[in-house]
């Protein structure tokens, strides 16, 4: 385990992995310690380059991660490239953050633990929050000495659904959170609330999903919720318990990676698949189940 | 990904490709983030009411547009928020590439030149969607503008 120490803020000691989160105060005063490589993940691919926090190197979702030509992610030699180019070894303590509330970073986070990378926490509130109080940015691109990462499966079994593994745990009735918006979810729209451009042939959900929008889960100000508000949530209102095998899907994986976060860190589920095919998959797929209305 | 020599296109976004081109692969970020901080602030009228511009719905970002011909000369405005560099850098280069040419010739740009920039390895494929879909938008307007 890291040598890293774990940042004692109260707020997180209440939640089932209190290490998985940490605040802009602590990363503040834990800048240049050792062991520790800060990413930055975004949507827009530009935005660490106006300016990020100091000695944060950069993942993009979309050119670093992803395959460039298969839908998929990319293998253990792409992904050991990445860790070596951005100076990560597998021992390092990995703190994530981003815009949009932490989504990318959620997804950045995600998708190390595909490749079983184990020290992985995230800022709460994000860059945002890190903007917000006026911490120092900078664009300064830190060079960092190449390591030399191994390379490590990627394990999907464990974390990743597939459009097949669905199908099979819809037969099964189990578990599952559509974090989408509510008119997407009933159908409504077959995109996003202003993001018009990424639409699907059908809209509404997977039969018996429940619809719990990411937002839920987040403060204004892009931190997380405290553990009470979140069992409210997901426990009390929505019926989920952490022994339950659940399936989180959203249009493309971004947002329920941001509920898989909640689930799997901070309310400590044990069992939470990301479906990063998502609706981008199942509402352009021919002949799976659809189901709209608001329930 | 293969893209077309930038012969065919027009001397300011030919301009913008050679720059690309000319720039080390590590330092094209940074190249078009200059662009993005190059984009022209909007006219009052437009800042005032945004409705009298188009939303570039094939934008992951909120990007509206509007296209004027004068004296036959197009000038397009345009605005993105600050958080959305890579679409403000769209949008600037559209200007840079195409403000000062005539209907004619902006009508007469290829759909897919924003592919030829030499961007597009950049930044994404799937990201690029939002620069042709200005570029279309773009044309449809000045179509607009001249026809009687």
């Amino acid at each position: 385990m890291s040598k890293v120490p774990l940042d004692p803020t109260a707020k997180f000691q209440e939640y089932a992995t209190p290490g998985a989160l940490v605040s802009t105060e602590w990363l503040a005063a834990n800048l240049n310690t050792p062991g520790i490589v800060v990413v930055e993940s975004d949507e827009d691919t530009l935005l660490y380059e106006t300016g990020h926090i100091p000695g944060s190197v950069k993942v993009d979702w979309h050119t670093d991660l992803n395959d460039p030509v298969s839908r998929d992610y990319v293998g253990p030699e792409g992904f050991a490239a990445l860790m070596s180019r951005k100076g990560i070894s597998r021992d390092t303590t990995v703190i994530f953050y981003g815009d949009k509330s932490n989504w990318w970073a959620a997804y950045a986070l995600w998708v190390f633990r595909l490749f079983g990378h184990t020290d992985v926490r995230l800022l709460d509130g994000g860059r945002q929050k890190w903007e917000a109080e006026g911490r120092e940015m900078t664009k300064e691109v830190p060079t960092r000495a190449a390591t030399s990462y191994p390379l490590s499966p990627r394990n999907d079994s464990e974390l990743r659904a597939y459009r097949e593994q669905v199908l099979e745990h819809l037969s099964a009735k189990g578990c599952m959170v559509d974090v989408r918006s509510p008119q997407e979810f009933s159908g409504e729209l077959t995109h996003m609330p202003d993001y018009p451009q990424e639409g699907t042939l059908r809209g509404g959900h997977i039969p018996g999903a429940k619809s719990v929008p990411w937002k839920r889960a987040a403060n204004d100000d892009g931190t997380f919720k405290g553990v009470a508000d979140l069992r409210a949530i997901y426990e009390g209102e929505k019926g989920l318990a952490a022994d339950d095998d659940v399936i989180a899907y959203c249009r493309i994986g971004e947002r329920s990676s941001h509920t898989w976060f909640v689930l799997t860190y901070l309310l400590g589920f044990k069992n939470v698949r990301n479906y990063d095919g998502s609706w981008s998959e199942w509402g352009n797929a021919v002949r799976l189940p659809i189901a709209v209305g608001a329930e | 990904m293969s893209e077309t020599p930038a012969a065919q296109l027009p001397p300011g976004l030919a301009a913008v490709a050679a720059d690309f081109a000319d720039t080390p692969r590590e330092m094209r970020l940074e190249l078009l983030l200059e662009y993005a901080d190059r984009l022209q602030p909007l006219p009052e009228k437009y800042a005032a009411q945004i409705d009298l511009m188009e939303r570039v719905q094939e934008c992951q970002s909120p990007l509206y547009a509007i296209t004027e011909v004068s004296n036959d000369a197009v000038q397009i405005h345009a605005t993105a928020p600050q958080e959305s560099p890579t679409t403000r850098a769209f949008a600037s280069i559209m200007q840079l590439g195409l403000n000062g040419l005539t209907a004619e010739e902006v009508l007469a740009v290829s759909a897919s030149a924003p592919l030829q920039l030499g961007i597009t390895d950049l930044v994404s494929p799937l990201r690029m969607r939002g620069a042709t879909g200005l570029l279309a938008r773009i044309q449809r307007q000045v179509r607009a503008a001249v026809s009687p």
